[in-house]
């Protein structure tokens, strides 16, 4: 049996609203081999980064279970979970929200350390932070700059050393390059790669970008109104997608080649609400495969060849 | 929480209080409002040594009753001869203690409230604001008279009577900013990397929310000054014969008909105090902010 560092049961998460209940992830279910990348992709508001926070604990899900190395952290008591937290790490999108404007790079970088007496002596603290920022490449003389003084590419690799500064095994990377210029989204996703070769990270990759997924995970799954609607290993789900959601996704990745024609996909009609939605396949309305069965009974995730999942009435 | 580093190649730069300062520095009312605050807190810290209590603030002096300011009674003698000028400066102690005790009070009380509603949110953020909102109903100088009444009067308590009725006011202030920097991710970034939720409100919030609750503390003093005089001139406040200004001014009034450098100056010497901390607070506003940098004062 493979060595799973994360395993995901039934993962809910509702929101309360005014009009119902907002289902943002919807019985979620998979697993992580360790030191590999799972990538999470979607459109917008699709769940991916409630996800994404609920694996960490950072909002309560509602209810399903994460197993993270045997245990299920939804049933830690607040200490026991902090105490979890230095194995499993985040990586935010936004390198300006993300790091707290007041704290000089040295003291953000060094809070996780002191903040769990990692290490005590203040000239080691001192060590690390500079052995952590030469790790994440960024030069020793920045060590009292403050955030707003840098750009993002800097802001986001600080954020990386604050992720790497308790030597986690699993990080969760919400989008870490999608607030970046396209020049340094390439620096960080490489600085990513080579982290998780040498420490032996094991990674959700969260983005809406397919070509960055592509370059980065080893397996994907692919989210649409808070459900996974299909999950198989990247080279596989780039040659043969099976869901018709993520053939459409697919289509739209923009091709360096003028004289090259491929048929887009382009979806119609509304997308259905997460607000109380029905039992039905949710992209029903969009889709352009539909059938009389369609009309029914969600689909269920179901392995179709090996390794692959998907969820839908049609795919064989 | 500090880590200082200390490294050769550090660049040279203003610090944030610097930054501040130098703003503060090109507000001429700021400055005037920081100049009198600070002589008339260096007046109350060394009172002690300037007048002798005993013999120059509270000894009566019949022969020298009810003169008018001379050069060597610049504000005059009240009616039991004492000298107003020293008894005014003396005073100060008392009513700049008072500001700030009560201020403090207010302040402790209404930061941690506000900071816990604002972070927590939900019922405890209803309850909390609610009960503001019941306080901050009830007008403020009826409800240091309740205190008092309850609590007795002293000059403690003419303090906790001031302060308590500037809780809501704090309470409210520190909420709206927490509210703010609720939904930055660095807040997550702290829960991720174990801190508890008293750590990321001290350390990650607070520090975050400081600008409006300074402008905040100075526009305070200068209110809970105001009031602490009030409620000493109804007798409520500082027992006599210190020289609390607010107590000057009630005994002055009996005698404003012929003498009534015994009322002016004392409201004169509140009136001024007041307003340096207002034009202090309203400079430290601008200073604090760096979107009003460009704006124009008028």
């Amino acid at each position: 049996m493979a060595d799973n560092i994360l395993e995901v049961r039934n993962l809910k998460k509702y929101f309360r609203t005014q009009s119902g209940m907002l289902h943002a992830v919807d019985d979620l279910s998979f697993t992580i081999e360790r030191g590999k990348t799972l990538g999470i992709v979607g459109e917008s508001g699709c769940g991916k980064s409630t996800t994404g926070r609920c694996i960490l604990r950072l909002i309560e899900p509602t209810s399903g279970e994460v197993i993270f190395d045997g245990v299920d952290i939804n049933k830690l008591s607040n200490r026991e979970m902090r105490k979890k937290r230095k194995d499993m790490q985040i990586i935010f999108q936004d390198p300006f929200s993300s790091l707290n404007p007041r704290k000089s790079v040295s003291q953000t970088i060094a809070e996780p350390i002191i903040a769990n007496g990692l290490i005590r002596e203040r000239d080691q603290v001192d060590r690390r932070v500079k052995e952590l920022m030469d790790v994440v490449g960024l030069a020793e003389r920045l060590i009292n700059a403050y955030p707003h003084e840098l750009d993002g590419g800097r802001r986001q690799r600080i954020g990386i050393a604050r992720a790497l500064a308790m030597d986690p095994k699993f990080i969760v990377c919400d989008e870490p390059v999608s607030a970046l210029d396209v020049s340094i989204q390439a620096q960080i996703l490489n600085l990513l790669k080579q982290l998780q070769r040498d420490l032996g990270l094991t990674y959700i990759f969260i983005t809406h970008d397919l070509s960055v997924v592509n370059y980065f995970s080893d397996d994907i799954a692919v989210m649409y109104l808070g459900e996974m609607v299909e999950k198989a290993p990247a080279k596989e789900l780039f040659e043969n997608p099976l869901h018709p959601y993520t053939k459409a996704l697919l289509s739209a990745i923009p091709i360096p080649d003028l004289r090259e024609k491929r048929p887009r996909i382009l979806l119609k009609g509304e997308i259905t609400s997460p607000i109380n939605p029905p039992d039905q396949c949710r992209f029903y309305k969009r889709c352009l495969e539909t059938c009389a069965g369609c009309e029914g009974c969600a689909p269920k995730l179901r392995e179709v060849n090996s390794g692959h999942f998907v969820a839908c009435h049609r795919a064989k | 929480m500090k880590t200082v580093v200390a490294t050769e190649k550090v660049r040279k730069k203003r610090t944030r209080f610097g930054e501040v300062m130098h703003r503060l520095s090109k507000n001429k009312g700021a400055m005037a409002g920081l100049a009198i605050i600070a002589i008339l807190v260096l007046i109350a810290v060394f009172a002690d040594v300037l007048f002798d209590y005993e013999n120059q603030v509270i000894a009566m002096n019949i022969s020298d009753r009810l003169q008018g300011p001379s050069w060597e009674h610049p504000f005059g003698t009240d009616e039991k001869g004492r000298d107003m000028f020293i008894r005014i400066l003396y005073g100060s102690r008392y009513s700049l203690a008072i500001g700030a005790v009560a201020v403090l009070i207010a302040l402790a009380a209404g930061m941690v409230l506000g900071a816990v509603a604002g972070y927590y949110g939900g019922a405890i953020e209803e309850i909390i604001m609610r009960v503001t909102d019941i306080f901050a109903s009830v007008p403020y100088m009826l409800m240091a008279i309740v205190v008092i009444s309850v609590l007795g009067s002293s000059t403690l308590n003419l303090m906790i009577a001031v302060g308590v009725t500037s809780i809501p006011a704090f309470v409210r202030i520190t909420r709206a900013s927490v509210l703010t920097v609720r939904n930055q991710e660095y807040l997550e970034a702290a829960k991720a990397i174990g801190r508890t939720n008293k750590a990321i409100i001290l350390f990650h919030i607070l520090p975050n929310c400081l600008s409006p609750i300074i402008v905040q503390v100075t526009l305070r003093i200068a209110s809970a000054i105001i009031s602490a005089s009030g409620l000493s001139f109804l007798g409520l406040g500082v027992p006599k014969p210190s020289p609390e200004w607010g107590s000057l001014l009630s005994a002055g009034r009996g005698f404003i008909r012929d003498s009534g450098y015994l009322t002016l100056f004392p409201g004169l010497v509140i009136m001024i105090t007041v307003m340096a901390f207002n034009l202090l607070g309203d400079g430290l506003r601008d200073a604090l902010d760096p979107k009003l940098k460009e704006r124009k004062g008028g």
